[in-house]
């Protein structure tokens, strides 16, 4: 008895020495700057305790000329309301896009498998500024594909600085990492499962409704959160591809960093991340309340 | 009887390697057949053909007179138990049970009820809020067996669906099989390659081989006359020996004419002769048919299992009664213990128990034509002297 009790005394001190880098890591870099982020949002100038940082989120006001009326709106909760809207119109288009996709890439022979994927893999390993300027190329009204478009005589397209470029660029950017948590849960899926519910009476709709999707939620659940996200934070692709026109939240982030605000710039992060704690909260309970089902 | 299934000479490859060879097989309808073989004979892929997850190269499946070569499983009135289950983890086990209820749009209420009396068919009333990942293999296994017979279907596929179990809970389930077999009516086509499962629970027994079905038979057929020495080796165990026809009902093997009951083959044709273990008597040396010498005995509870050496070929013989390591023994053999077949593709593949001894090699490198010649020689000597 007390020899197996060292025994396992010296293997747990040995997990722990073994975990050391990882705790010391997750501290240093995931919890200290948390912690930072809260604590200047809730500071002043002066790093005396303030909720004014918070507040002005929620209450600050500006003028917008609407037509020739002008309105006076909150400026932060209009910007996260502009940023909420495209991010999830670019979540949803990547989710319409890639599940599809990864269905077929999951049912793909292994070799054509690992071939879809480093082919999906490749326009991360470019600069994400680098594919953010093609698409500025691309999309201009005297760009690639308009020069196209008028080649074939068909009236050119005014794409760049509207709500749809910048959605393109977030699409674009974030469709890997939507394809490839649903690939990975589609690719461990058992295809006796499919076939059992073929042979139960199942036609192909019925097996994607009530058993592949079911079964790949965690996958699409992990893709929604991955995309969500950063394409709601972002601000280079607005910046670049709408012009400017789309002051997003990352946006205003950056422009109170860099006008040295630090104290208001983490407050907005602050509230942007305990919006998306809650949204990830509800939607992975809906997700384990449908599981359980 | 009333055919439900036939296969008319179906031929199925796989990367161009044959798994099913021509095959021709009718199943009946309420009965218990069992597709029986090594893993590779084909019969899963038999299985799936009839299930409709696989199409045939070649040939005809014929459901109640109708080809169903290129219908789609879920418009087979046919259902599957899988080998492992296939339950669908995100569902319980009344959600599991009721699944092709809900596709039929079959009324709640009759859901309700219908899905109570399959789960008290297979006695898992009480379980309905479950998850299916929270039941032991057993469980799961009725889970699956209530799912697919829930819609009544014609059919129930099993693919060796106890394999996972252990060997009580295995002995439990064959009973229980049976018993819900019977009591719907419904005709099940079993996979296994367990011979003693397949001759405890069928009506019929499909012995297959390379892709080929080899028998065809009620279980006590397939075990008292196998067709050839692939049968005989796979159900249960047989002494297999090169023998030769004398005459109907005389046959030669191991230096000895014995009285059998088989008739019917040519004057001195080669013939494979199978003697059960347990068939064979021991008796003092000096009055066995044969004489041989003990190499090794094996207690097994029931019985000893002990393997004798009798010029060179090594018997297995299943006695109660003690014999030891070394001692002479005489074997006595009844006619009907014997059973003689014709020659096939599996002659000399089985039957002789001395995997661990290399005397076999001297034996098996003369001609077995020679055998044969030495020993009508010896026979027409012996005739001479009386």
């Amino acid at each position: 008895m007390k020899t197996s009790l060292s025994v396992k005394g010296q293997r747990s001190l040995i997990q722990r020495i073994a975990l050391a880098p990882y705790s010391v890591w997750a501290v240093l870099f995931i919890l200290v700057p948390l912690v930072f982020v809260a604590y200047y949002a809730f500071t002043d100038q002066n790093y005396a305790f303030t909720t004014d940082n918070i507040t002005r989120f929620f209450t600050a006001t500006s003028q917008v000329a609407d037509g020739d009326t002008v309105r006076e709106v909150h400026t932060y909760l209009l910007i996260f309301g502009r940023s909420l809207k495209l991010a999830v119109i670019s979540t949803l288009i990547c989710l319409l896009l890639g599940y599809p996709f990864a269905y077929l890439i999951a049912k793909a022979s292994p070799r054509t498998q690992s071939l879809l994927i480093t082919v999906i893999m490749i326009p991360m390993w470019m600069n994400f500024l680098i594919r953010t300027y093609a698409w500025m190329t691309i999309l201009q009204d005297t760009g690639i594909l308009n020069s196209f478009l008028r080649f074939f005589g068909i009236k050119p397209l005014h794409i760049i600085g509207t709500e749809g470029a910048v959605v393109i660029g977030m699409v674009y950017d974030y469709l890997p990492y939507m394809i490839l948590p649903i690939y990975s849960v589609m690719a461990k899926m058992d295809e006796r499962l499919i076939e059992a519910a073929y042979d139960l009476g199942c036609d192909g709709a019925g097996v994607l409704r009530r058993v592949i999707w079911p079964l790949s939620l965690p996958g699409v659940i992990s893709g929604i959160e991955m995309v969500l996200i950063p394409s709601i934070s972002t601000f280079y692709i607005s910046q670049k591809l709408g012009n400017g026109k789309f002051y997003l939240i990352g946006d205003a982030i950056e422009s109170q960093y860099t006008a040295n605000n630090l104290h208001f710039a983490a407050a907005i992060a602050f509230v942007l991340m305990i919006v998306l704690l809650i949204g990830m909260a509800i939607l992975q309970r809906g997700a384990n309340r449908r599981a359980a089902a | 009887m009333k055919k439900i299934i036939e296969l008319k000479n179906v031929c199925k490859s796989f990367d161009g390697e044959l798994v099913l060879d021509h095959i021709n097989l009718d199943i009946y309808d309420n009965e218990f057949l069992t597709l029986l073989g090594p893993s590779g004979c084909g019969k899963t892929t038999t299985l799936r053909l009839i299930g409709g997850f696989e199409t045939a190269d070649e040939g005809d499946i014929v459901f109640m007179g109708e080809t169903i070569n290129h219908v789609p499983p879920h418009k087979r009135n046919v259902n599957t138990v899988f080998q492992r289950y296939a339950l669908f983890p995100h569902l319980n086990v009344f959600e599991n049970v009721a699944f092709p209820l809900r596709e039929q749009h079959v009324p709640k209420a009759e859901i309700v009820s219908r899905v109570e009396e399959m789960l008290k068919l297979v006695a898992l009333t009480g379980f309905e809020k479950r998850s299916v990942t929270s039941l032991s293999g057993g469980q799961q296994q009725r889970v699956a067996i209530a799912r697919a017979l829930i819609s009544h279907p014609k059919v129930l596929l099993l693919d060796e669906p106890l394999a996972a179990l252990d060997l009580k809970l295995r002995k439990d389930m064959q009973k229980e099989l049976k018993t819900i077999q019977k009591a719907t009516g419904i005709t099940f086509v079993f996979v296994t390659h367990d011979q003693e499962e397949a001759l405890s629970m069928s009506d019929t027994v499909v012995v297959m081989s390379n892709g080929r079905i080899q028998q065809i038979g009620t279980p006590i057929d397939i075990y008292n006359e196998p067709k050839n020495a692939f049968v005989a080796d796979f159900i249960g165990e047989s002494n297999i020996l090169d023998g030769v026809m004398l005459a109907d009902r005389k046959v030669r093997f191991s230096g000895h004419t014995f009285t059998c009951v088989d008739s019917g083959f040519e004057v001195k044709e080669p013939v494979d002769v199978v003697i059960r273990p347990e068939d064979v008597d021991i008796v003092p040396e000096e009055r066995g048919m044969l004489r041989g010498t003990v190499t090794s005995v094996t207690f097994l509870g029931v019985h000893y299992e002990i393997i004798v050496d009798i010029g060179g070929f090594k018997w297995m013989i299943q006695t109660t009664d003690f014999v030891d390591v070394d001692e002479h023994i005489g074997l006595y053999i009844e006619p009907d213990a014997i059973h003689i077949m014709k020659k096939s593709e599996y002659s000399g593949m089985f039957g002789d128990y001395s995997s661990y001894s290399d005397e076999m090699d001297e034996i098996g490198e003369i001609d077995s034509e020679e055998i044969v010649e030495a020993e009508l020689r010896a026979e027409a000597e012996s005739e001479s002297d009386t």
